[in-house]
């Protein structure tokens, strides 16, 4: 080994040791413990198949991950697409705008929506106010609250990869496209749209992700009755003590998201969620 | 089939900056016009509003006598190869050339036979599944070529398309334009900044500096005949002789230039300074003209066609170019050679800004 080499590998070590003894080996305890408790061999993850309750939080969550991945890319894209065509200096407030929500604590955000959806909040009164309605709506304690809640959260999230493979679209092939007789849409949707595809998919797997291991948000803005997987086995290791099912949960978790990367490594660069970004 | 273009007046201003100064132009229905010039002369903001991408501060942009002036770029619909080609790097070939025929709205079976006969125009036949990044340089560049081509546009517009090219292809392109031009018979604009493309390539060629057609005919029109400095010293290299008109006669003139009298043919008035435009290849070595002179060898490069020499003379510095075969004298530094020429060899030219 060179001397270069060796100096690299000292300086990687702490950060290896760190994550081996804290990160990884709790994990694989987790994974022991699903197999191990109450007593050896599969019984925790028979319940997947077999008990309702397990059924439907894991349902539930999906459910709710999925919406939350189309809404946020959905207005993720659009305000992309609206930084992408900004002038230099209006980008540059975009992006502000688009960053300043990240820095906000997300227990924050999450009681700033409950003070605005609940019954006697803001949007109740003002709508009960104008006559709109005669009886508060149920907008917080349930999934809708909780997609509000995650959608706000993960725009940021979407807007970024987005931007970043927005901004890799060539403006002369726009002008190309205008000029072989293509319209505004046409263009959109021929040239633009493909081309900035590889950031919705890295958006999409992204946001996915985050959303599965959501726990502040749902815990906050569901009200304890509408459960997400992290609350569902919070709930389980914390107030039921139920070491194994809970374990069996979080490696579900685990292994949804390594699947989901792997599946979609194949289709988009990798790069492009990790570090590549705007 | 082909059409006419002509710019009246056509004028873009960016702040105090001006890019174009009103220019005037008339491209014939059918003819290849190149507009040449220096970065920054504004020759590609001309082709810019020619193709809708700019719009004009003043002026206006008549096509077969209709203005144009106020369609967006889609409704002029002129084919334009970019600089770079900007083919669409998630489509085929096939589809690069099938997508102005696509947002038409052309039926599938119409749009293929356009394309398979427009890719065999430019030779490309049996490249049409690659993909872009799939090809050489030359290839992607006929690609632009035929998707600028497949819809009957009116005008071609060509910016820079051989700029990103090597020497050598650059060459066979520019033959394979030509010829192009000839088969399709449709109106080409060319912008460039390499003189022996426009040269080679037109029928027409504008010149432009600092946002002002300078002078505009047939290449070899304006090679042998440039009316500017600038003109001279961008279109090939030229000497420059700087006299006084001394004796005015019916064909010819006298021009003092230093201690010499130069017979020139040409009209000037008398007492009039004037600057002669010479080129280095209209200079024998080692024989006798109208106008003779001594000159003491400074430099001599061989360039396999020939030698370029330069001389100190008595009229300063001059440069020759003498073809291989006609060299009878090995030109070396230091050797006392006369070089001479004919009374028609120099033309009198402007004196602008010569900044190249």
């Amino acid at each position: 080994m060179r001397r270069s080499d060796a100096a690299w590998v000292g300086l990687l070590l702490p950060a290896f040791l760190l994550l081996s003894v804290f990160y990884i080996t709790p994990i694989l305890q987790v994974l022991a413990i699903s197999f191990i408790e109450p007593e050896p061999g599969w019984g925790n993850y028979e319940r997947i198949a077999t008990n309702l309750s397990v059924q439907r939080v894991i349902v539930t969550t999906l459910r709710i991950c999925a919406i939350t991945t189309a809404l946020a890319l959905f207005l993720g894209y659009g305000l992309a697409y609206a930084i992408t065509l900004a002038s230099e200096q209006a980008r540059r407030w975009w992006l502000l705008c688009v960053l300043v929500p990240l820095w906000i604590s997300v227990l924050v955000r999450a009681f700033a929506w409950v003070t605005l959806l609940r019954r006697q909040g803001l949007i109740n009164q003002t709508l009960q106010g104008a006559g709109v309605i005669a009886e508060p709506l149920e907008l917080v304690w349930n999934e809708f609250g909780i997609i509000v809640g995650m959608v706000h959260y993960m725009v940021p999230y979407a807007v970024l990869p987005m931007l970043a493979s927005m901004r890799e679209v060539e403006p002369r092939l726009l002008a190309a496209a205008r000029g072989m007789g293509a319209s505004r849409g046409q263009v959109f949707r021929r040239v633009f749209f493909p081309l900035s595809a590889p950031g919705l998919v890295a958006a999409g797997v992204l946001v996915f992700i985050f959303s599965l291991g959501f726990y502040i948000t749902p815990a906050i803005l569901g009200g304890g009755r509408t459960l997400m997987v992290a609350e569902w086995i919070s709930l389980q290791i914390l107030d039921l003590i139920r070491w194994g099912l809970g374990a069996m949960m979080a490696t579900l978790l685990v292994v949804t998201i390594l699947v989901t990367l792997a599946v979609f490594s194949r289709v988009v660069n990798m790069r492009r969620l990790f570090g590549g970004g705007a | 089939m082909s059409h006419a273009l002509a710019l009246h007046g056509l004028a873009k201003r960016y702040g105090d900056f001006v890019a174009v100064h009103g220019a005037d132009l008339d491209v014939a229905a059918g003819s290849f016009l190149t507009l040449l010039g220096p970065s920054g002369s504004g020759k590609t903001t001309i082709l810019m509003m020619i193709a809708g991408f700019t719009d004009p501060t003043a002026g206006r942009l008549l096509l077969d006598g209709t203005d144009i002036t106020a369609l967006p770029p889609e409704k002029r619909a002129f084919g334009m190869v970019f600089q770079g080609y900007a083919l669409f790097p998630h489509m085929t070939v096939a589809e690069n050339v099938a997508f102005p025929l696509r947002v038409r709205g052309l039926g599938r079976a119409e749009r293929e036979a356009k394309v398979r006969a427009t890719l065999d125009l430019v030779q490309l036949t049996g490249f049409a599944e690659r993909l872009p990044k799939q090809l050489s340089g030359g290839q992607q560049q006929r690609v632009a070529l035929a998707r600028a081509l497949v819809f009957d546009p009116a005008l071609l517009l060509l910016d820079e398309p051989l700029s990103a090219l090597d020497k050598k292809l650059r060459a066979e392109l520019q033959e394979e334009l030509r010829a192009l031009h000839r088969r399709v018979g449709r109106t080409f604009i060319n912008v460039t900044h390499d003189q022996e493309e426009a040269l080679s390539l037109s029928d027409e060629v504008a010149i432009l500096n600092h946002g002002r057609i300078i002078q505009k005919g047939a290449p070899a029109a304006l090679y042998e005949r440039p009316a500017t400095r600038f003109v001279a010293d961008f279109l090939g290299k030229s000497n420059f002789l700087r006299g006084v008109v001394r004796e005015v006669g019916p064909t010819h003139i006298a021009i003092q230039c230093g201690p010499l009298r130069l017979r020139h043919a040409g009209g000037a008035r008398l007492g009039d300074e004037v600057l002669l435009s010479l080129r280095p290849e209209k200079i024998a070595l080692a024989q006798d003209g109208d106008n003779a002179l001594e000159g003491r060898v400074l430099s001599s490069a061989y360039l396999g066609a020939g030698h370029a020499v330069v001389l100190e003379t008595a009229i300063g510095p001059i440069r020759v170019h003498q073809p291989a075969w006609r060299a009878a004298v090995e030109p070396a530094p230091g050797d006392t050679i006369r070089l001479a020429w004919a009374a028609d060899a120099a033309t009198l030219v402007e004196d602008d800004d010569a900044a190249v």
